[in-house]
């Protein structure tokens, strides 16, 4: 059994079944003017969202591609193939026995209602265009702390999301934000009053189920002075072999002294294109972090990015990338220091397996006004077998001759010896590798709730998985 | 196991990499309880040696056997071969980053002794004394495997393994090279801990007599250009440290 054998066996993606597709709504493929307003109109959204999205939709379609990323990849998407909302169920529940069947057993499936019971302080549950279901620990309530899905958040408190939507991710960033800012639907609306530390995770699961549909969830998140908040979040989609898309925004405040915490372990199947805009600002003192592990999907185009316009604050942007077969994972961290003493740290972890790419995209940046900054970026690569590919694109651009960047790259094979070595220890080709592969990622898995860890490292043994006989 | 199978039992054995032989017919039995030296210089088929009753999947077997305990080695994976009972110390142990010390331990002895093995008390507790026989400080089970180790944390934690997997047989490949006398003492504790009035056996290889004055082998044998030219006591060792290897290649070369 020679090593190449097990590096070349195609993982088994395990959360690729579909449901039967039972739309209570389901809108034609197409994008136009007219269906940026029926999809307004059907929330009865007030007039100044209806006017966004629209201005969101022409830019939209003015904009040109991104010339980054994989651009062949990007000009295969059919955007008139495309649904752009469904819906499966007519109501958001409380409680799981009220999510019709076929979807509450996927996410039973999904192991969603026990985690809940087991680690959670709120979850809400998103398949297709809208939650399916919802719910928040009574305690955070009483505390003041808004957990909704982001349609009940802009009819409950329009004031509070008139104020900041759009205010971090502007429609016109980019081709993707802007589709995403016309067409969203979903998403997490989440406001932490001052003070209040929000001890459990909530978390957001992301399920997509009808073929070539486009999701487009719409997150925010304003964590008040001196708040905390943990938010993870998870993705599936069934394998079909018509492609879907997914395009999310997020944005995040952090007043001064809050910590935002967001992590994500994306999953989706290789036929989905997750394109997603996610940024952050932190004021005096405040800390972001993301922890981003992008495991599935066709390609990924995903640069968690903080704006740290506040004195003394923090960001962190930990990311893991797996390619397999077909995949990119372009992925990456963007970070400004537009104030003094600001710190970030940036480490990137990217393993790529038969023919797959990964590449790192980074951007630091540091304003000639910013005093005493500190960067620190690291990024590693491991690379399974020789047809693999990986890439760095680091920039820093430093305006203050003050700042202390520290920046190391590495590339790293998986060599025989080191298989031999492991599985002289009695443990298989396959869980040799799956050791090393769990080992690469494990500064990225120690940060993740314990959960989510065992369910990370159980996807890359999944992948490991082989064809030895 | 009290039969007269060798634990070891190598007969005949050619081997070689890519068409160039290595192994030019090495016959080899070690008995339970016994510990055996091969000696010889660089390039003799020492390592080679080892690798093989190991498994490594770079080296090719033309002809003869390697049995453990009278069961054939030769058909099976490193891992099944570890699971039947073989240990290779390595003389370059491999670096795993990110994978704990602790964490690497307790899967290993998982995959060759069993679940229940790896589990509770009884595994903490066999931890605890291996690792205080071994001078090794408890942060150790912490750390990265081989990751930043010294020459010498990396021998250690080879006979740390070898204490808790509990082989029928132990290959030490230069086991001693890079450690200082200290060091080779309390390797040399381990290794006669793990073989001495037990049913397992054990293979070092090594260039020097040190290590064997602290393990006292049964037997060393001289590998020379992939043949055993001498076999004798431990006083072997003696005269191989005092006269070199010129007058056994003569000898070898005049017999070939």
């Amino acid at each position: 059994m020679a090593a190449k054998e097990a590096r070349d066996a195609v993982g088994e993606y395990k959360a690729g079944w579909h449901d039967p597709e039972n739309a209570t709504i389901r809108f034609d493929f197409g994008l136009s003017e007219q269906v940026v307003r029926d999809i307004s109109a059907l929330k009865n959204e007030p007039e100044w969202m209806t006017d966004i999205r629209v201005k969101a939709f022409h830019h939209f379609e003015s904009r040109p591609m991104p010339t980054w990323g994989n651009m062949s990849m990007l000009e295969d998407i059919d955007f008139d193939k495309v649904c752009y909302y469904l819906r499966s169920s007519d109501a958001t529940e409380k409680d799981w026995e009220d999510v019709p069947e076929d979807i509450r057993n996927t996410f039973d499936k999904l192991g969603i209602p026990e985690a809940e019971q087991k680690w959670l302080s709120g979850v809400t549950a998103q398949y297709e265009s809208e939650a399916v279901y919802h719910s928040i620990r009574e305690d955070l309530e009483q505390q003041g702390v808004i957990f909704l899905d982001m349609d009940s958040g802009l009819r409950e408190y329009p004031e509070i999301v008139k104020e900041w939507f759009c205010s971090v991710v502007p429609y016109q960033d980019n081709k993707f934000s802007a589709l995403n800012t016309a067409v969203w639907s979903g998403g997490s609306f989440i406001y932490v009053p001052k003070g209040v530390h929000v001890e459990m995770p909530v978390q957001a699961y992301f399920r997509i189920n009808a073929k070539n549909m486009g999701q487009f969830e719409r997150t925010l998140i304003i964590a008040d002075e001196g708040s905390s908040i943990h938010y993870v979040e998870g993705c599936t989609a069934p394998t079909y072999s018509t492609d879907s898309l997914h395009s999310a925004v997020v944005e995040l405040i952090a007043l001064p002294g809050a910590h935002i915490r967001y992590s994500t372990v994306q999953n989706w199947s290789a036929n989905v294109y997750n394109l997603v805009t996610k940024r952050g600002i932190a004021h005096e003192n405040a800390k972001i972090e993301w922890v981003d592990g992008n495991i599935g999907s066709k390609l990924t185009m995903k640069y968690p990015a903080v704006i740290l316009k506040g004195e003394g604050s923090h960001a962190e942007v930990i990311s893991v990338a797996y390619s397999g077969k077909g995949q990119h994972q372009d992925a990456g961290a963007k970070i400004h220091h537009l104030a003094s003493n600001t710190t970030s740290k940036i480490l990137s972890k990217s393993i790529s397996k038969d023919g797959g790419r990964g590449s790192y995209r980074g951007l630091v940046s540091v304003s000639p006004k910013a005093e005493n900054c500190k960067l620190n970026v690291v990024c590693d690569a491991l690379i399974l077998d020789d047809g693999s590919r990986s890439d760095t694109y680091p920039t820093m651009e430093v305006a203050n001759p003050s700042a202390r960047c520290e920046h190391e790259a590495s590339v790293s094979k998986v060599s025989d010896e080191q298989l031999f070595y492991l599985m002289s220890r009695g443990h298989s080709e396959e869980e040799a590798l799956a050791l090393i592969v769990n080992g690469f990622f494990e500064p990225f898995t120690r940060e993740l709730p314990m959960e989510y860890a065992v369910e990370l490292n159980k996807l890359m043994a999944l992948e490991m998985e082989g064809s030895i006989g | 196991m009290a039969s007269d199978t060798p634990v070891l039992g190598i007969r005949d054995l050619h081997a070689g990499i890519d068409d160039t032989p290595i192994l030019r017919g090495i016959d080899l039995e070690i008995p339970a309880g016994e510990i055996h030296a091969i000696m010889g210089r660089n390039g003799s088929g020492k390592t080679t040696t080892a690798n093989i009753i190991m498994g490594h999947p770079d080296f090719e077997v033309s002809e003869g056997s390697v049995e453990l305990n009278g069961e054939d080695l030769l058909d099976m994976e490193p891992w099944e071969r570890a699971r039947a009972g073989v240990f290779l110390s390595f003389q370059y142990p491999q670096a795993v980053p990110g994978l704990q010390v602790g964490n690497f331990l307790r899967k290993s002895v998982a995959a060759i002794r069993g679940e229940d093995a790896a589990k509770g008390t009884e595994f903490r507790k066999r931890l605890k004394e291996a690792m205080e026989e071994l001078d090794i400080d408890r942060s150790f089970l912490g750390r990265y495997v081989n990751d930043g180790f010294s020459g010498g944390e990396k021998k250690r934690f080879e006979i740390l393994q070898l204490m808790l997997l509990r082989p029928k047989l132990a290959i030490l490949d230069e086991t001693d090279s890079g450690l200082d006398i200290d060091g080779i003492r309390t390797v040399s504790k381990g290794i006669n801990a793990a073989v001495r009035g037990t049913d397992s056996g054990a293979l070092i290889i090594t260039h020097y007599s040190r290590i064997l004055e602290h393990v006292q082998p049964d037997k060393v044998h001289v590998l020379i250009k992939g043949r055993i030219v001498k076999s004798g006591g431990p006083e072997l060792a003696l005269e191989l440290e005092e006269r070199g290897y010129d007058w056994l290649e003569e000898e070898a070369e005049t017999t070939a």
